[in-house]
């Protein structure tokens, strides 16, 4: 009845394995891949660059514009054709969002900064795993930003808070191996860490009010350590060349 | 108690703790919240008394006034040429800042400057709506023909040039060929094939490895070994002279380049 | 690339020392490496010199044709990802992404290196479509032969999904069978600018572009497909040369598969 061992066997605060290096794409201003799990984003930033149409420009700012992107064979399914898709569309506008609270683009007025996030592979959490390679790549950029923005995607699977859905934990209610009715709750966040302030939070599912206060306190943990990877990143960019030596 | 919690030439990233406590103040790059001063960046920690700062390492090129760069023409209009910065924002260089020439109104224009030429221009200004006003009359300033241009990171332009224009001569007299950079991440490098193709992998050999420590004795090593059986029997005495290594204006250049 | 930059283009290229210091006939550093995606049946990603493309296999279950009712068939569609150019732009598929992916389709299709037969699943009701999409992850010249080695090495380590009670794939569980492959048809675009002639062109090179040759041959050097590209003409004694390079370099980088 109740979800007492997670089916990769992690504990219930754990985040699956991470790997996440910067500048990996070597026409982007910044760039950055970050693979949790099974889910893997790339992003690419261009930037500065000349906005078009020219009413879309703010004279006081630079803006950003985030576009979100599947492989057609992401998906954990079938393929799924290619093109333009309003969860995409939307996703690409909660990630915006998440992301310019933290960046400083005055010093370039009537620019765009363009975000780029591809996804070759998911496995649940792919629009945390986007913000957080978004993230890394905007830092790689140069841009001015105050902290990091760290995402994932915590939840409840029966009565557990869950750090990092899998795609099985997401689908609990309805796989083998699951039980069928269970409440399932997936809530993908995205936090300043040094502050703890939440710049993106979505629910589906079903939770009380008590039980999401539970899940937000163990999410800021998980972002932390989430930023120490980021940064990691960014390090290991100017320190790997050392040793290639 | 005050800590740092960073060393000089550190490689930091934005939200990164660089230090705690009220010691310490926070420089270009960085910003005090509460008993911390964080990163506001990706850059070089440089300390220096008490103030900690960064030297940014990425970023596009955002125009600056006075600024030497490397500009293409892309339009010709009524009152002269518009140019691309390689930034966010084209250039404008006006008739009068076209040419030593008179051009009277209503002259062809592209008989000065074409569409595609290469001109190296200065930033006379720079509007706070980012209307960038370039000349190409004044000393150095000329257009480029022929050659290769390349586009590098503009943080890196420092280092290329470096202390006094000493890299980018010691390029130029290892492979003999003209070579000019400017602010905005372009540089142009003219000469023999095989020359030519050395002086480019030096230039993003330097933009690779800018952040290290001890670079121009780095080079100096590899350009004599790419070059030892260059035969420069076509070297410009004059390139190393050229007016354009002069515009290193005492940016903040990267740590290490001891001379 | 204006006309001075052209110029000396071509004068790197006649003295046989490119920009990056390559001989005309020299390919940049070629990698390949599959199994990078997890959800897709096949995969691989492939790198020449900066140009980085990622190809996935999906097998999709349909239909037949009614002209083959045992057969299965095979869908190309590349796109040129944003995130590999500043050039590359938001929107439908491009010409340039159209013409990519139905030249690597009709080198993979032409060449017959593989039986459509084997993806009937049952005559008349049920086969395989073998969906490849490919995305750019980073833009330095010479896509066409970067897309028809990341195809061909997705295609070549794909696995069919099993099938369920239900007769629908199981992406879940696939099976340890994959394509039969009778032969490997590798595409090499061959350039000219001016009157010189090479390969594997960077996104400089392709900015002085006259005219391109793609040429996919198979192991025994029949050409399989052919397209030309560029606003300026080719001699036939230009096809000739560029023919025999490309068949040349087939052989090289067929290795790596």
């Amino acid at each position: 009845m109740v979800y007492k061992k997670r089916f990769d066997g992690r504990k219930f605060d754990e985040l699956r394995p991470i790997t996440a290096k910067a500048g990996v794409i070597k026409n982007a201003q910044g760039s950055a891949f970050f693979k949790i799990g099974k889910t893997a984003a790339y992003a690419a930033v261009y930037g500065p660059r000349e906005l078009n149409p020219r009413f879309m420009q703010n004279p006081r700012t630079g803006i950003l514009r985030v576009h979100y992107n599947m492989m057609p064979f992401a998906g954990q399914g079938g393929r799924v054709r290619p093109g333009p898709n309003r969860r995409a569309k939307e996703i690409s506008e909660v990630s915006k969002l998440a992301l310019q609270q933290v960046c400083d683009l005055s010093a370039c007025p009537n620019s765009v900064i363009d975000v780029f996030i591809d996804l070759p592979e998911t496995d649940a959490g792919s629009r945390c795993a986007g913000i957080s390679a978004a993230s890394i790549a905007l830092a790689d950029a140069g841009v001015k930003m105050k902290d990091m923005v760290s995402a994932v995607a915590c939840g409840f699977v029966d009565d557990k808070v869950c750090i990092d859905l899998d795609y099985n934990e997401e689908a609990y209610d309805h796989i083998e191996g699951g039980v069928e009715g269970a409440d399932v709750a997936d809530i993908p966040i995205a936090m300043v860490p040094s502050t703890g302030e939440i710049t993106l939070l979505q629910m589906d599912g079903l939770c009380t009010r008590d039980n999401l206060l539970k899940a937000l306190d163990q999410v800021q943990v998980a972002c932390k350590q989430i930023k120490e990877i980021q940064i990691k990143a960014i390090k290991e960019k100017y320190n790997s060349e050392e040793d290639e030596e | 108690m005050s800590e740092l919690k960073v060393q000089e030439k550190e490689v930091v990233a934005p939200g990164e703790v660089l230090a705690t406590g009220m010691d310490y103040i926070p420089g270009k790059g960085a910003y005090r919240l509460g008993d911390e001063i964080i990163a506001n960046e990706v850059g070089l920690v440089q300390l220096s008394g008490r103030s900690i700062k960064l030297i940014p390492l990425s970023g596009k090129y955002i125009p600056k006034k006075d600024d030497t760069i490397i500009c293409k023409v892309i339009d010709i209009i009524m009152s002269g040429w518009r140019v691309d910065t390689n930034s966010a924002y084209s250039g404008i260089i006006g008739l009068r800042d076209g040419s030593t020439d008179f051009i009277a109104r209503g002259a062809d224009l592209s008989r000065y400057h074409a569409i595609d030429d290469i001109i190296v221009a200065k930033i006379m200004n720079v509007s706070s709506q980012m209307l960038v006003d370039l000349s190409a009359v004044g000393p150095g300033l000329r257009k480029l023909r022929g050659g290769v241009l390349l586009e590098v990171g503009c943080k890196k332009v420092p280092r290329i040039i470096g202390k006094q224009g000493s890299m980018v001569t010691l390029i130029k007299n290892a492979t003999g060929c003209q070579i000019t950079v400017g602010q905005n991440g372009r540089v142009w490098i003219k000469g023999e094939p095989i020359a030519q193709a050395i002086a480019i992998s030096a230039v993003k050999k330097i933009e690779k490895e800018a952040h290290r420590v001890g670079l121009t004795d780095t080079m100096k090593i590899w350009l004599e070994e790419q070059t030892k059986d260059l035969k420069l029997d076509t070297f410009d005495p004059e390139s190393s002279n050229k007016k354009e290594n002069k515009n290193n204006k005492g940016e903040d250049i990267f740590p290490g380049d001891e001379e | 690339m204006n006309f001075g930059e052209r110029r000396t283009l071509i004068e790197s290229l006649s003295n046989d020392c490119r920009f990056d210091g390559r001989d005309k006939k020299t390919f940049r550093e070629v990698t390949v490496e599959t199994d990078v995606s997890v959800t897709a049946e096949g995969s691989a990603i492939v790198s020449i010199g900066d140009t980085k493309v990622i190809a996935g296999v999906k097998f999709e279950m349909g239909t037949p044709y009614a002209d083959t009712p045992d057969e299965g068939s095979l869908m190309v569609g590349v796109e040129l990802s944003c995130m590999a150019s500043d050039n590359f732009e938001t929107g439908p598929p491009s010409f340039d992404a159209i013409e990519l992916a139905r030249v690597t389709d009709r080198g993979i299709r032409e060449s017959k290196c593989f039986d459509t037969k084997t993806l009937c699943i049952k005559k008349g009701e049920k086969s395989w479509t073998v969906a490849v999409d490919i995305s750019i992850i980073n833009y330095d010249g010479n896509l066409f032969d970067a897309c028809s080695l990341a195809a061909m090495a997705a295609i070549k380590s794909a696995r069919f999904p099993k099938i369920d009670k239900n007769g629908n794939a199981d992406y879940h569980n696939l099976t340890k069978n994959g394509l039969k492959f009778t032969k490997i048809p590798i595409g090499v675009t061959v350039i000219k600018i001016g009157n010189q002639i090479f390969v594997d062109p960077t996104e400089k090179e392709m900015e002085g572009l006259d005219a391109r040759l793609t040429v996919t041959s198979v192991e025994d050097d029949t050409i399989c497909a052919l397209q030309k590209g560029g606003i300026a003409p080719l001699s036939i004694e230009d096809v000739s040369n560029m023919t025999e390079i490309a068949i040349e370099k087939a052989k090289e980088l067929r290795k790596l598969l």
